[in-house]
């Protein structure tokens, strides 16, 4: 009985203000990271040599450089050159730019897999490239890329409980909190736990209806 | 030629949910007879065949190896019967990462559980007989059709069977490696093996076969010595189906 | 800058002390997944429903519950409850470890269900029992066949690591940030950190990438 009071009074309410602001974090983050993502994964794909070369390099330091690492960067280091960003912001631009590169590659492998034709019917049609990328080639790419990027959006959720690590109290913030105030450990994790797992859950079935309603018959997203 | 038939399979039905496969298949077979199973794709020949080793379970129907029933829900009875019964597939199943020579001895040692050295001679002696000698250090990937093959047949006798399998051994090779694996068939029913085999090379089935078995919609139509089904079936059916494959795949052979 | 360069050079040593932790932590890791994902894979593909479902629960769990939550309750939670002494560094191991063998699962459950089909039933026809066929003809393909998703794995554990800092694992992250508290040079340090995780995965690739060249089996193609 005591457990569940705790569960009720305490665990419930401190979790749901946390979940506000890891909504909050996530959100913003997933736009901002699509918006990246998109952007840098069509300069690979069309730009010029050095445009490409600046995005891959973009690409491979935020692949390859562990997430805790550069939101220390962000909300550590910049102080060092001058700049103070907020917990909460700082683990925003980290999570965004993170992000935008693992979009960007799926992104970019959407766009390669579009056939020549399609391309060239565009152009036949007289349209101009900026035309052809934004009415033909995009929709075809963004339903192949929508797969990888609805993963990555998932993975998101999950790793937005970095932002505790660079002191913005979000769900997991809450949950260490509570738990070495109350030394009930195992239960205010595994409630922390069944949270993600429901927001998991909740953007998973979001993603498969999307796919689901954008799919055009005949036109495979997987493989050829 | 002895009385007692070495398999006997009875009766055998199997049906993939409401689509009926086999519906009630028949067969007696003795030691040194070489069997051809005919008919149009879809007849259920391949089924009959996997059924008879169990690889696909029969919902009805006995088999007997050598006057014993085999009780397949019995694990070691069932391995114990598989190693007595080779099975050729028409696309090899040669085990992708390992040798020609390691595919040949793996029945071997992990089956019968013979040692390495022993199990290593008796491979190259089985390797020599289909005549790949040279290729025994070779990956599948590396082997053409024909030769996959004969190495999957050598990999079949290496485990001493007393009946073989053949589900259309030469269907999927090209026109000019199809010589080379009836060749060592040749051999093997020169040798005494028994066999019961799908196949559409007519020519081979004439010269070779003790009898020509006709199936159709999971049935047997017709049976026979090749000379009779082949040029004077009673059966409208297997006379139609008999001129067409003639036709197809022509007498060579 | 000259001041962040000397911290670096300063803090080197103590850093790739720290790499070499990190080492230990991910190949732990993934050899625990690798001899949890493997049995899991096999019981996905082959098992019961029971067993399935089981192991579906698992996966889900772990592929749902963020690395840092599953630290803390492991850690402070269920340590404590079940009354067993584990240090950071085991824990680190076990929680990574558990959270590969769910992803390296569903990579194995891919490449097993890549196989054709009649290598089972060669094997079976030749009067293997399943299990043997799965232990000599099924796993020595999928998990060769499984090396490039593996790599894939690898640099995910190796930067996933960096969170177990969170638990006072000495690896590079924690070293690095106590030397940054230290000498007020968090952004070189950082960066410096960052070119060791890169370095890392990078030679990890690399060997994982001769493994494969070496295991390959000429002629085949996939």
């Amino acid at each position: 009985m005591d457990e569940l009071l705790f569960l009720q009074d305490e665990v419930v309410p401190a979790l749901l203000k946390g979940l506000r602001v890891s909504i909050l974090l996530i959100v913003p983050s997933a736009f901002f990271g699509l918006f990246i993502g998109i952007l840098v994964g069509a300069l690979r794909v069309y730009g010029s040599r050095p445009v490409v070369f600046a995005a891959d390099i973009y690409v491979t330091l935020f692949r390859g450089i562990p997430l805790v690492v550069q939101l220390f960067i962000w909300y550590f280091g910049l102080p060092y050159l001058g700049i103070y960003l907020s917990p909460f912001t700082a683990s925003i631009v980290g999570f965004s730019l993170c992000s935008g590169a693992y979009h960007s590659e799926y992104i970019r492998g959407a766009l390669k897999s579009i056939k020549r034709g399609q391309m060239l019917a565009a152009q036949a049609l007289g349209f101009s490239k900026f035309q052809m990328v934004v009415s033909v080639i995009l929709p075809q790419g963004l339903r192949r890329a929508l797969p990888g990027c609805g993963n990555e959006i998932i993975y998101l959720i999950k790793y937005s409980s970095l932002a505790y690590m660079v002191t913005c109290i979000e769900l997991t913030g809450e949950a260490k909190i509570l738990a070495s105030h109350s030394f009930k450990y195992t239960e205010v994790y595994l409630a922390a736990g069944g949270f993600y797992l429901g927001l998991v859950s909740i953007a998973g079935w979001i993603l498969h209806r999307l796919e689901r309603r954008v799919a055009i018959p005949g036109f495979e997203h997987h493989r050829g | 030629m002895e009385s007692e038939p070495i398999l006997v399979v009875e009766n055998i039905k199997k049906a993939f949910g409401p689509r009926v496969i086999l519906k009630g298949v028949s067969m007696a077979i003795r030691r040194g007879e070489l069997k051809v199973l005919i008919g149009p794709s879809g007849a259920g020949k391949s089924t009959f065949l996997q059924c008879i080793n169990f690889l696909v379970t029969p919902d009805a129907g006995e088999i007997r190896l050598e006057g014993r029933p085999i009780h397949h829900s019995r694990k070691r009875e069932l391995y114990a019967y598989r190693q007595q019964v080779g099975m050729i597939f028409q696309d090899f199943n040669l085990f992708d990462h390992l040798t020609a020579l390691d595919n040949v001895m793996i029945g071997l040692v992990r089956v019968k559980g013979m040692d390495r050295k022993s199990a290593r001679e008796r491979a190259m002696a089985e390797i020599e007989r289909v005549g790949l000698k040279e290729h025994a250090g070779h990956y599948p990937a590396q082997l053409s059709g024909g030769q996959k093959q004969r190495i999957s047949i050598a990999r079949a006798l290496a485990m001493d069977p007393k009946v073989m399998l053949l589900d259309e051994p030469t269907s999927a090779l090209d026109p000019e490696l199809i010589g080379e694996v009836l060749a060592v068939i040749r051999d093997l029913v020169a040798n005494g093996m028994t066999m019961v085999m799908a196949t559409h090379q007519i020519g081979f089935s004439r010269a070779m076969a003790n009898e020509i078995i006709f199936m159709e919609d999971g049935l047997i139509v017709e049976q026979g010595p090749p000379s009779v089904i082949l040029s004077d079936a009673r059966c409208e059916r297997t006379k139609e189906f008999c001129s067409k494959i003639t036709e197809l795949y022509g007498e060579a052979s | 800058m000259p001041e962040g360069i000397a911290a670096i050079l300063n803090a080197l040593p103590y850093l790739l002390q720290g790499s070499f932790v990190t080492i230990v932590v991910v190949i732990g890791a993934m050899a625990l997944g690798l001899v949890m994902g493997v049995p899991f894979a096999v019981g996905q593909v082959y098992g019961g429903p029971i067993v399935r479902r089981v192991i579906g629960v698992y996966v889900w769990f772990f592929r749902g519950v963020p690395l840092l939550v599953l630290l803390f309750l492991f850690y402070f939670g269920l340590c404590s409850l079940l009354d067993i002494n584990l240090s950071a560094f085991t824990v680190a191991i076990i929680v990574l470890g558990s959270i590969s063998s769910a992803y390296q699962s569903q990579i194995f459950r891919g490449t097993i269900l890549s196989l054709p089909e009649g290598q089972l039933k060669a094997a079976r026809a030749l009067g293997m029992s399943d299990t043997r066929a799965i232990v000599f003809v099924i796993i020595p393909q999928a998990l060769r066949l499984s090396i490039p998703a593996w790599s894939n794995e690898y640099s995910i554990v190796l930067k996933d690591s960096a969170v177990t800092y969170a638990l006072g694992v000495a690896e590079i992250m924690a070293r690095t940030h106590f030397v940054a508290t230290r000498t007020y040079q968090h952004l070189p340090l950082y960066l410096a950190a960052g070119v060791i995780y890169l370095l890392l995965t990078y030679l990890g690739v690399k060997a994982l990438r001769m493994i494969e060249s070496g295991t390959r089996i000429p002629g085949y193609t996939r």
